[in-house]
């Protein structure tokens, strides 16, 4: 695994700087603190949104390796083309020399959860060789903030605003990565931007593996949250030591916690860095955040008898 | 269609089943399984992945093909334009059947006509050999270096798709000679030279790449041409945009594509036989549309039938109408025309309906109105 003093150095994986993402935002450092774990050649694709806009807009690209884009729905399923193209070619023996690369496909949450569940399940049951990652900002960010079945229950959206009525999003958040480890995948975990050893070990093991992976990725987004840019790597480590953002893997079947938490720190710490969970602190929402904290700790008791940790 | 795709033999297909297409796909996974063609197929959980899993393997630098038919097309509508954008030339056997709703699995041209402006080349076939030979044609047209489009083999629903008949095969060797090799000049595969397909294209260069595609389909014209002519010296049949029956001294002409010219042609031979002077135009390119062209072969007629297989909600005229008069228009010819919505959701036509159609069509007047203009024919009303 390369350290990120290794990664700083390495040029041919990944994103180039200049591209156009927002101060603070999440995913480029964690593209390539993933890419930069494979040996190999990366060929990406990638669903519509931030990512695809912010660093692809035409004459340039900021993707070292081969890359396409074409629509929000289907990175999975053009992936899975490419992979494809990849085995019959290379069966025919019309690829040049040093042929081994890696194929991975990338969306946010909107594109992965939403609009590109069935092309993503689709692919993984097919069982390519491929690596699929969610970068999870809990909404449509690129359209500007709507909410998608990854936005937390009361969070603030454009389509689910606090309002006088309905505080935020009345539903929880789907549990993907769960969803996608019960697809019996070579590799499935969750790690957050904010726990980069965590994220580059992770990557690590997904690239060594054969076969479909996915990992679902916490990036925030200080424009969609109403967070500090500054404060963007510690509001991702806050989520994942509130437990509403647990570090876990499932590979082969196995689950296992892969960072334990040991004092729960309380959701409202979390709400407190965004703006988007400011009514959530008002006196009247005191029985929602109750409800919410209750799911949360049923959701990290189940996780940890997943994991054998026997809570 | 199978049987072109075995000796086409493509290094990826991706496809979804849909009646009556399913038949394509299924005789070929056959063909893959039992290792007879070196293509690698995904079997993928819906059309709209079908046409982005061929998007990724043609842009990959594999001679990709798929097959599909109404409900599947229309799921695939968004992808349709992107492939075209992209200029990968994927090749489709589409077998036409209406579109819902009400559901139906019978033969019209609603659904390749609901995408007719998607930027695929489009072939329509008369029969089974036609289905077969342009197929083949298909895969030399769409990765022609001025082209680089994708294209479609339209054939109706159940009337070729499941119809027997006899088709002559071509050696397996001539077919994949006549094809050649696909060798694109970038593919996301060479490692030496990354490449980003698909970047977001703002109105400072959009407008150009558009441009340039359209480019690629006035150059088909010239491509398909070329390709139906060798075609003619390879194989015997030559193919061109269209094909003329009794036309040159007919007063009347019935342009119809499809397997309805075959009907047709038995008409216009009892027509013949009745004195009249009719003639077919059956036309084979739907896109790029062969304006011009049509123009001049229908220059001495008088009075035109356009049979349209499908309508268009314009409160106007059928797909071909539309293009045909604006055709004529251009042309400076002034016809008396009147264009027929036939056959909608498989209801079949009849040869005599054809002859009564020719010959109504003769004695029409200027057309006075919307009625007299656009008929829907066999219609209970």
């Amino acid at each position: 695994m390369l350290n990120l003093k290794q990664l700083s150095l390495q040029e041919k994986k990944g994103l180039a700087g200049g591209h156009r993402a927002c101060s603070g935002c999440g995913f480029p450092q964690a593209i390539n603190m993933i890419f930069g774990q494979s040996t190999v050649p990366v060929v990406t694709t990638c669903a519509t949104g931030c990512m695809e806009i912010a660093t692809t807009i035409y004459p340039f690209t900021a993707w070292r390796g081969n890359f396409m884009h074409s629509a929000f729905e289907n990175a999975a399923a053009t992936i899975s083309g490419i992979e494809t193209a990849y085995r019959s070619l290379k069966k025919q023996g019309r690829l040049p020399g040093d042929d081994k690369m890696n194929f991975v496909a990338i969306g946010g949450d909107g594109g992965t959860y939403d609009i590109g569940f069935q092309a993503l399940s689709g692919a993984m049951e097919r069982r390519h060789n491929i690596l699929y990652i969610c970068y999870n900002n809990e909404a449509y960010m690129n359209t500007g903030v709507q909410r998608s079945s990854a936005t937390p229950k009361g969070g603030h959206t454009t389509t689910s605003p606090a309002g006088k009525v309905v505080p935020g999003k009345v539903q929880f958040p789907k549990d993907l990565t769960h969803i996608l480890a019960a697809h019996d995948l070579a590799y499935a975990g969750q790690a957050s931007v904010g726990y980069h050893l965590d994220l580059m070990r992770k990557a690590d093991k997904a690239f060594s593996l054969a076969g479909p992976k996915f990992m679902n990725v916490y990036t925030p987004c200080r424009l969609g949250w109403g967070s500090d840019p500054s404060q963007s790597m510690e509001i991702a480590r806050l989520a994942v030591e509130t437990c509403l953002w647990p570090l876990y893997e499932v590979v082969d079947g196995e689950w296992k916690l892969t960072r334990k938490i040991r004092e729960k720190k309380p959701v409202t710490d979390f709400y407190k860095t965004q703006t988007r969970f400011r009514h959530l602190l008002k006196p009247e929402n005191e029985e929602l955040v109750k409800e919410i904290q209750a799911e949360v700790d049923k959701r990290w008791h189940r996780l940890l008898l997943r994991c054998g940790e026997g809570a | 269609m199978a049987e072109a795709m075995r000796q086409i033999n493509p290094d990826v297909c991706a496809a979804y089943p849909i009646t009556p297409a399913t038949e394509i796909m299924q005789i070929f996974a056959g063909f893959v399984n039992d290792g007879m063609v070196k293509t690698e197929l995904i079997t993928v959980e819906s059309e709209h992945s079908a046409m982005s899993a061929c998007m990724g393997s043609a842009a990959a630098g594999a001679r990709t093909m798929t097959a599909t038919s109404s409900q599947g097309l229309a799921l695939m509508y968004e992808m349709l334009y992107i492939a075209a954008g992209y200029r990968l030339p994927i090749v489709m056997a589409e077998v036409n059947r209406a579109l819902s709703g009400p559901i139906n699995i019978h033969c019209d041209h609603s659904d390749t006509m609901g995408a007719r402006d998607t930027g695929w080349i489009q072939l329509f076939s008369e029969n089974a050999q036609e289905a077969y030979d342009n197929l083949i044609q298909a895969v030399r047209i769409a990765e022609h270096p001025d082209v680089l489009l994708p294209a479609w083999t339209s054939t109706d629903g159940f009337i070729i798709s499941h119809g027997m008949e006899n088709v002559h095969i071509y050696p397996d060797a001539e077919v994949q000679k006549f094809i050649g090799e696909y060798k694109p000049a970038f593919n996301l595969l060479d490692n030496s030279k990354p490449i980003t397909v698909g970047a977001a294209d703002l109105p400072d260069f959009y407008f150009e790449h558009r441009r340039a595609a359209y480019e690629g389909m006035r150059n088909a014209k010239q491509a398909i041409v070329e390709i139906g002519r060798e075609f003619g010296k390879t194989f015997g049949q030559t193919y061109g945009f269209f094909e003329e029956y009794h036309l040159q001294d007919a007063e009347v002409a019935l342009v119809a594509m499809g397997s309805t010219a075959g009907t047709a042609r038995v008409a216009i031979d009892n027509l013949r036989a009745r004195g009249l002077k009719a003639g077919l135009l059956k036309l084979r390119v739907f896109r790029p549309f062969p304006a011009e062209e049509l123009a001049a072969a229908l220059k001495h007629v008088s009075h035109i039938a356009v049979l349209d297989r499908s309508d268009g909600f314009n409160a106007q005229s059928g797909p071909l109408g539309t293009e045909l008069k604006a055709a004529l228009f251009d042309a400076g010819t002034r016809p008396k025309t009147v264009n027929y919505i036939y056959g909608l959701g498989g209801r079949d036509i009849h040869f005599t309906e054809l002859e009564q159609i020719a010959e109504q069509t003769l004695k029409a007047g200027e057309p006075k109105d919307l009625n007299s203009r656009v008929i829907y024919w066999g219609v209970r009303e």
